[in-house]
C-alpha cells in the first residue's frame, strides 16, 4: 500500500508577483511502505520544494498529498501529527544542533512527541547504535564532536522519533568517500531494523545505485521519471542531458556501445561491470 | 620553471587544552610548487590537507619549518598583506565569503581595501567578472545566485587582486554537478590563460584527475606526489586511506588483477573504453 501519495501536486512561489515561479508542476506519484527511494534533480529542479510538501512544510497551491491514505491538509490541526510521521533531515543538519549533551539533543524530538523518559531512553540507545554513536558519547557536548559525528547526532534526533517516512536531504554532502559510505551504511542499518520508508536526496548516482529500490528524478518542476533503479539508469544518456551526473562506469559502457561493443544491459555499479567483463572475457578464452 | 611556493620541513600542531598533549596535524611536510602549476591535494577528512592550505597564505603559521610564497615567508608579519595579494584563498561555503549585497561591490571589496584607484578598480572588477562568466550579473544581489555562481563571484574577487596563485579549499563540495562543472571550467581557464598557479583541495577524484599533479595527504604526511595517472594506478593504497580512485582506473585495475593485459595508467572513460575494446578485439 502507498504510504505517501501526491495527486496532481502543484506549487507556485510568489503567485501574482513578477517573481511567480512554478516550482512543482502537476506531480502525481505513489511511494510504498518500506521502500528506499533515491531522489535526484539538479538545483532548481523542484526536488526540495517537492519534499517539503511531504511533511507539510509547504502547502500545495493545488493538488493533494495523502499520508496513509489521508489528505494531510484535510484538518489543519493535525499537521503536527504529520510532522511526527514524516521526518525531514535537512542539508548540513549538524548546524541545527543546540543542546548541552548529545543525549538531550537526540531526545528533543521524542520529548516533543510526549513520550515518557523510559521510552525516550530506549529510542536514543537504539538510534545511537544504528548510527554507530558509542554510549559514552551521549553525555558529551555535541559541539566537541567531529563534523561527521555531529551529523550523525542530528540524524539520530529525527530517527529517534521513529517516523514512518524519513526524508534525508543530501546526508553525505561535504563528506569524504569513507564518510559517505559510513553514513549510507548507518542509514541502511536503520532501515533494516525499522522497515520504515526512506527517501534520500542525492546528486551522486553512484551513491544512489548502492541503496535505492526506486529512483525519483525531477526536472524543470516536473516528474521526469520514477522507476526501478535499473530502468532509470538505462536512461543514462537522457539523465546526463538534464544536468545530472552519471557514474563513470556507465559512461564507459555507453562509449563501448557507441563503438559497437554492446553488452546488452546497462551498467551502473563497479561490481556489476567487473563481473560482466570478466565473464564475457572468459567466454572468449580468458587470459 | 621557478618555484612559487616552497614548503620546508613544515610541522604544525593546534594548541592543546591544559593537560592534553597537542596533536600534530602536519608532520614534516616538504613541497615545492612551480609557477603555473595546477595541483590537487587529496586526503580524507582530518588528513591535514586544509591545515596545509591555510599555511600557504599565512592564515596559520608553522609550529616549525617555513612556508614561502614568491620568496616571502608567511611568518613575516610586515609583509603579510603583500603575501595575501599574491596567494588568494577560496573556501568551501559560498555563503560564508560573500560580504556585499551587490555582486560587483563584492568583487571590488579587496581592491577597495588595497586603495586601488577607481578607474583601475572598475577595469579589474569588470575583467574579473568576465573571466568567471558572471559579468551580466554584476548588478544582481548575490543572495539570488546559485551556489556555483556565488563561488565564481568569490573567485572573481580573488582574480581582481591579480594573484600569483589561488588556493581553493573544496570549492565544489557544496555544489551540484552543474555548479561543479562551472567552477572547474573557470579554475582551469585561469590556470591556462592567466598562468595562475592553482592549488585545489578536493574530495572529488574526477576533479583531481584533471590536474597536472596530485598530492595525497594522510595523517599529516605527503604519501603520494605525482601525476594523476601515476597516483591513481595505486588503487589499493589509495583505497586503504579512505579515498576513491576514478572508476575507470578501478575497472582497469580489476581486469589487470585478473590477469588481463591492460595499461596501468588508465584514468578517463575514453582510455578505459579503448583498452576494453582492445581486449575484446584481440584473437
Amino acid at each position: 500500500m502507498a504510504i505517501l501519495e501526491t495527486q496532481e501536486l502543484t506549487y507556485v512561489y510568489s503567485e501574482g508577483s513578477p517573481f511567480q515561479k512554478t516550482a512543482v508542476d502537476n506531480v502525481s506519484l505513489k511511494i510504498n511502505e518500506g521502500e528506499m527511494i533515491g531522489v535526484m534533480g539538479h538545483t532548481g529542479s523542484g526536488k526540495s520544494t517537492l519534499i517539503q510538501h511531504f511533511n507539510g512544510l509547504l502547502k500545495p497551491t493545488s493538488g493533494k498529498i495523502l499520508l496513509d491514505g489521508e489528505d494531510i491538509w484535510a484538518d489543519k490541526k493535525k499537521i503536527r501529527d504529520v510532522r511526527f510521521k514524516v521526518g525531514l533531515v535537512f542539508q548540513y543538519p549538524e548546524y541545527q544542533i543546540f543542546e548541552e549533551t548529545v543525549y538531550k539533543d537526540i531526545a528533543f524530538g521524542p520529548k516533543n512527541m510526549g513520550l515518557d523518559d523510559k521510552e525516550i531512553k530506549r529510542r536514543i540507545l537504539e538510534t545511537a547504535n544504528d548510527l554507530g554513536l558509542k554510549e559514552e558519547l551521549l553525555q558529551r557536548s555535541p559541539f566537541d564532536l567531529s563534523g561527521g559525528q555531529k551529523r550523525r547526532v542530528a540524524i539520530a534526533g529525527v530517527m529517534a522519533m521513529n517516523p514512518k517516512v524519513l526524508i534525508l536531504d543530501e546526508p553525505t554532502a561535504g563528506l569524504d568517500p569513507a564518510g559517505r559510505d559510513k553514513i549510507l551504511g548507518h542509514i541502511k542499518k536503520y532501515h533494516e531494523r525499522t522497515k520504515n520508508t526512506i527517501l534520500i536526496v542525492s546528486h551522486s548516482m553512484e551513491d544512489i545505485a548502492g541503496f535505492a529500490d526506486r529512483i525519483l528524478v525531477m526536472n524543470k518542476a516536473k516528474l521526469f521519471c520514477f522507476d526501478e533503479t535499473e530502468k532509470v539508469f538505462a536512461r543514462a544518456e537522457e539523465i546526463s542531458k538534464i544536468g545530472l551526473d552519471v557514474p563513470q562506469v556507465t559512461k564507459i559502457f555507453l562509449k563501448l556501445k557507441e563503438q559497437g561493443l554492446d553488452f546488452g544491459k546497462d551498467v551502473y555499479t563497479m561490481e556489476y561491470a567487473k563481473n560482466l567483463l570478466l565473464k564475457k572475457l572468459s567466454e572468449r578464452g580468458g587470459v | 620553471m621557478e618555484n612559487i611556493i616552497e614548503i620546508k620541513n613544515l610541522c604544525f600542531s593546534y594548541p592543546a587544552d591544559e593537560g592534553e598533549t597537542p596533536v600534530q596535524v602536519l608532520k614534516n611536510v616538504n613541497l615545492e610548487i612551480k609557477k603555473g602549476e595546477f595541483m590537487a591535494i587529496l586526503g580524507h577528512n582530518g588528513s591535514g590537507k586544509s591545515t596545509l592550505a591555510k599555511h600557504i597564505n599565512g592564515i596559520l603559521l608553522p609550529t616549525s619549518g617555513t612556508v614561502t610564497v614568491d620568496g616571502i615567508s608567511t611568518a613575516d608579519e610586515e609583509k603579510i598583506f603583500d603575501l595575501r595579494c599574491r596567494a588568494g584563498m577560496v573556501f568551501q561555503n559560498p555563503d560564508n565569503q560573500i560580504v556585499s549585497s551587490v555582486v560587483e561591490e563584492d568583487v571590488a571589496f579587496a581592491l577597495e581595501n588595497l586603495g586601488v584607484p577607481y578607474e583601475e578598480m572598475r577595469k579589474r572588477v569588470d575583467d574579473a567578472l568576465k573571466d568567471v562568466n558572471m559579468y551580466e550579473y554584476r548588478n544582481h544581489s548575490p543572495a539570488q545566485l546559485s551556489g556555483g555562481q556565488k563561488q565564481r563571484i568569490a573567485i572573481a574577487g580573488i582574480i581582481a587582486m591579480k594573484p600569483e596563485c589561488i588556493i581553493l579549499d573544496e570549492p565544489t563540495a557544496m555544489l551540484d554537478p552543474q555548479g561543479r562543472k562551472e567552477v572547474m571550467a573557470v579554475i582551469k581557464r585561469m590556470n591556462r590563460e592567466h598562468g595562475i598557479t592553482i592549488v585545489l583541495i578536493t574530495h572529488y577524484m574526477d576533479e583531481a584527475a584533471q590536474c597536472g599533479r596530485v598530492v595525497v595527504m594522510d595523517k599529516g604526511n605527503v604519501i603520494f606526489d605525482d601525476a594523476p595517472k601515476a597516483v591513481f594506478s595505486h588503487v589499493e593504497d589509495v583505497k586503504a586511506i579512505g579515498l576513491d580512485v576514478p572508476q575507470a582506473a578501478e575497472l582497469a585495475w580489476e581486469l589487470r588483477k585478473a590477469g588481463y593485459d591492460i595499461p596501468q595508467d588508465i584514468l578517463t572513460e575514453d582510455e578505459c573504453a579503448e583498452a576494453i575494446k582492445h581486449l575484446f578485439e584481440r584473437e
